[in-house]
């Protein structure tokens, strides 16, 4: 029963597909699979568009939308109709083809990725032996879609906007690759389907999730600033900030491509999650030993979810960085802590079990914590602003 | 040569060829990522995952990138007055048939060369890692010391021109 | 330590979250236009004319003097004087708008024409619903449609309309007065020459000097 449960999406793809003659059986297994995964995660967008509205409406006392639907909840449909209808505007003296090709290109980059995730057990579209890497080639290959845009545009803001979101995103694309070369190093496997079934044994009911160690805990601390600022969010959203930049690389966008950015940075943004949580928070594995009975892919999606919280609440948290402190913050500061991460880790499984390696692989990394930060306010890079007032 | 191949190819081509015959320098750049990504299409086709995977990430991700940074930031992003074609168009032809003409004989003479493998040999990653840590530790070490001159000359360039500025 | 303000910041905000579904009082945004928030009383929107008592024409506070017209910065003020008089709250004839148009479409709520207004006639409303679907003449507020009564103003600006009201009746009990002080004297100065003539024969030219009317000197003279 409980097996049933944890399967059903499998079981149920079986059934579907057996249905068909045998030549089509493959082609169709996968196309219901990439059908699935193109189904849920856009809905699971809708669902978060109005979590976000309504979330960052109440923390910031007030409530979020409340007119459509009870609740508001149909609120995500009324956007969709409306960038729908809009009129789709190009200027005139835009690059039209390539104009017309970025969301696309973007969107379909993104959607890419979601094929090496394991969203539950034996649910991963395809069981690459190189996963993480084909995950980070897709990645990588959004920030040309986003340059793309810019360019098109022939809009010196939208280039601005373009040429700063670029920076950005290569600038943490090492701590992001860095911190899950930890993972990937402790594992012994770039497949994520193996990182994610390494995570899950249990001792004394705890898991061995790679958060509950200490350089997984900084790993996963890095890997979520620098998530944050891959996917152009809050507090590194300055290349789409509307109070700087208008929009950044999409201002000259409207109707549905406008909706397509959207889609993607969101798509973006679970995708990763979803990596994060396979790599760090133990993928569809349950927190707790006597919790195996519930399906893996709730848990996963649960994980997904939460993540996707604690990016509704920094947005409603922290102000925006500018381009110069974060880019001082990538590599002055998550860099060096990323390399000595993984000296950590190492040292971590050269240690041998026991408690001395908790002991010194937590002061390592705390140490080297606080030194750098001491380091950054007092040479006033990080914390609050000083002023120089003229003589 | 399957029609798979077949395609890919084709898409390589077609990449390569606008890149240097279209006139908008950037779309050029864009053209030699599709190219790029056939490429990688290419070697995953062969089974070499990591091969195509790391081609899709470093040259797409970080050298098409590069390109047009380079294009944006000088003023090659205007189409050149005299055309794209260069005079001496000729001797080019000739030398580039010449280069394909050597490349292509290499290629076909170790197809012939190299035993016959019943089964394309499947390279895991693990294996590329041990390889680069075992048997070509020197030449690893030599492109991280490369990689190194090159990231501080950055550094000084930008810093000179930081100084130049005051 | 590097990060504490993040948290604390974190903490504020999940506060905030927790507290907008426990407590109601402290949500900052209301169900408009179900309900509405009361406006502070120093609001200003669009400006209105008062009207004193129950017609409006006639009560009327403005007597065209066109001080606001000229003052306003965008020019959205519209007078054309009449051209009989009628008497204002004081008893003295006064001009009054043949046609007084606000566009207000135009005007930018800077209080000018009330700041200037000798006569206390025009004053900022506070109705901001004032959308229309006709584009040309909706935005345009006639005569008729500013002139609001000295109850509405009350109502909308109570400690301005108070002051306004304390000030205009002190100008009235002024007024009064000094008409009052005029009839008396007139009266004292009619008396007196009635009086007077059982009395002195006072020189007609001595007379004419100190009296200002002359007609009394006459009848007298006659007499």
């Amino acid at each position: 029963m409980i097996e049933t449960a944890d399967q059903i999406f499998v079981l149920l793809k079986h059934w579907l597909v057996g249905l068909l003659p045998a030549g089509w059986q493959p082609v169709a297994g996968v196309v219901l699979s990439v059908v699935a995964i193109i189904a849920v995660f856009p809905t699971l967008f809708a669902l978060t568009v109005w979590i976000e509205r309504k979330g960052l409406g109440r923390m910031q006392n007030r409530i979020g939308p409340n007119r459509v639907g009870p609740l508001g909840i149909l609120q995500p449909v009324a956007d969709a109709i409306k960038s729908l209808i809009k009129e789709d505007i190009v200027p005139l003296s835009a690059d039209a083809a390539v104009h017309f090709l970025a969301p696309l290109v973007l969107v379909a980059a993104v959607f890419m990725g979601f094929a090496v995730l394991p969203m539950g057990r034996n649910m991963t579209l395809v069981n690459m032996d190189a996963g993480l890497l084909f995950y980070f080639a897709m990645g990588a290959s959004t920030e040309l879609a986003v340059f793309m845009a810019g360019w098109s545009s022939r809009n010196k803001y939208s280039l601005l906007g373009a040429m700063r979101a670029v920076a950005q995103m290569i600038s943490y694309e090492v701590p992001l690759l860095m911190s899950s070369v930890a993972v990937v190093m402790m594992t012994g496997s770039l497949s994520l389907t193996k990182i994610v079934a390494a995570q899950n044994h249990y001792t004394w009911g705890l898991p061995h999730w790679y958060i509950f160690t200490p350089w997984g805990f900084a790993g996963f601390v890095m890997y979520a600033i620098a998530t944050t600022a891959e996917t152009n969010r809050s507090p590194f959203d300055l290349p789409e900030g509307e109070s700087e930049l208008v929009a950044g690389y999409h201002t000259e966008y409207s109707g549905f491509k406008f909706a397509l950015f959207f889609l993607g940075e969101y798509l973006a943004m679970f995708s990763i999650s979803g990596l994060g949580a396979t790599l760090f928070l133990g993928g569809w594995s349950a927190p707790f030993s006597f919790l195996t009975w519930v399906p893996s892919w709730i848990w996963f999606f649960s994980k997904l979810m939460l993540s996707i919280f604690v990016f509704i609440w920094m947005r409603g948290t922290l102000p925006r960085l500018r381009q110069d402190q974060l880019m001082n913050f990538a590599w002055k500061f998550v860099l060096p802590l990323t390399l000595l991460n993984l000296l950590v880790a190492a040292l971590w499984r050269f240690l041998g079990e026991g408690w001395e390696r908790w002991v010194v692989c937590s002061a390592i990394l705390l140490l080297a914590y606080v030194f750098m930060g001491w380091e950054g306010m007092r040479r006033g890079h990080l914390g609050p602003r000083r002023y120089r007032y003229a003589e | 040569m399957s029609l798979v191949f077949y395609a890919i190819a084709g898409l390589t081509l077609a990449g390569a060829l606008a890149a240097v015959l279209l006139k908008n320098t950037v779309h050029c750049a864009l053209a030699l990522t599709v190219a790029f990504a056939g490429l990688a299409l290419l070697f995953l086709e062969l089974d070499a995952q990591f091969a195509g995977f790391a081609q899709i990430l470093v040259y797409i991700g970080a050298v098409a990138v590069l390109v047009v940074f380079a294009i944006l930031l000088t003023r090659g992003s205007e189409t050149p007055k005299d055309g794209v074609y260069s005079r001496n168009w000729l001797a080019g032809l000739v030398i580039a048939a010449g280069v394909f003409a050597v490349l292509g004989w290499a290629v076909l003479e170790s197809a012939r060369a190299l035993p016959h493998e019943t089964a394309a040999p499947t390279v895991t990653v693990l294996q590329i890692g041990n390889a680069l840590m075992s048997r070509y530790v020197l030449p690893l070490e030599i492109v991280a010391l490369l990689l190194t001159a090159a990231l501080i000359g950055a550094v000084i360039v930008a810093m000179h021109e930081k100084e130049g500025q005051k | 330590m590097l990060g504490e303000g993040i948290l604390r910041g974190l903490a504020e905000t999940a506060r905030n979250f927790a507290g907008s579904f426990v407590s109601a009082e402290r949500l900052t945004t209301v169900q408009y236009p179900e309900q509405r928030i009361a406006p502070m009383e120093a609001t200003r929107d669009f400006p209105f004319l008062v009207y004193d008592g129950a017609d409006w024409e006639a009560g009327l506070r403005c007597v065209a003097c066109q001080i606001c017209e000229k003052e306003c910065p965008p020019q959205c003020i519209y007078i054309e004087k009449s051209k009989d008089k009628k008497p204002d709250f004081t008893g003295k004839p006064q001009f009054y708008p043949a046609r007084f148009d606000i566009d207000i479409s135009v005007c930018m709520s800077c209080q000018i024409c009330v700041e200037v207004c000798p006569f206390e006639a025009i004053k900022m409303d506070t109705e901001f619903e004032l959308s229309t679907e006709d584009r040309f003449g909706g935005l345009l507020l006639n005569r008729e449609k500013l002139a609001k009564p000295n109850e509405h103003y009350h109502k909308i600006h109570p400690t301005e309309a108070a002051e306004v009201d304390a000030r205009l009746a002190g100008e009235k009990a002024k007024a009064d007065a000094k008409a009052k002080a005029a009839a008396e004297a007139a009266a004292a100065k009619a008396a007196a020459h009635v009086a007077v003539p059982a009395g002195t024969e006072a020189a007609p030219g001595g007379n004419a000097a100190g009296n200002p009317t002359a007609k009394p000197v006459e009848e007298e003279s006659r007499a």
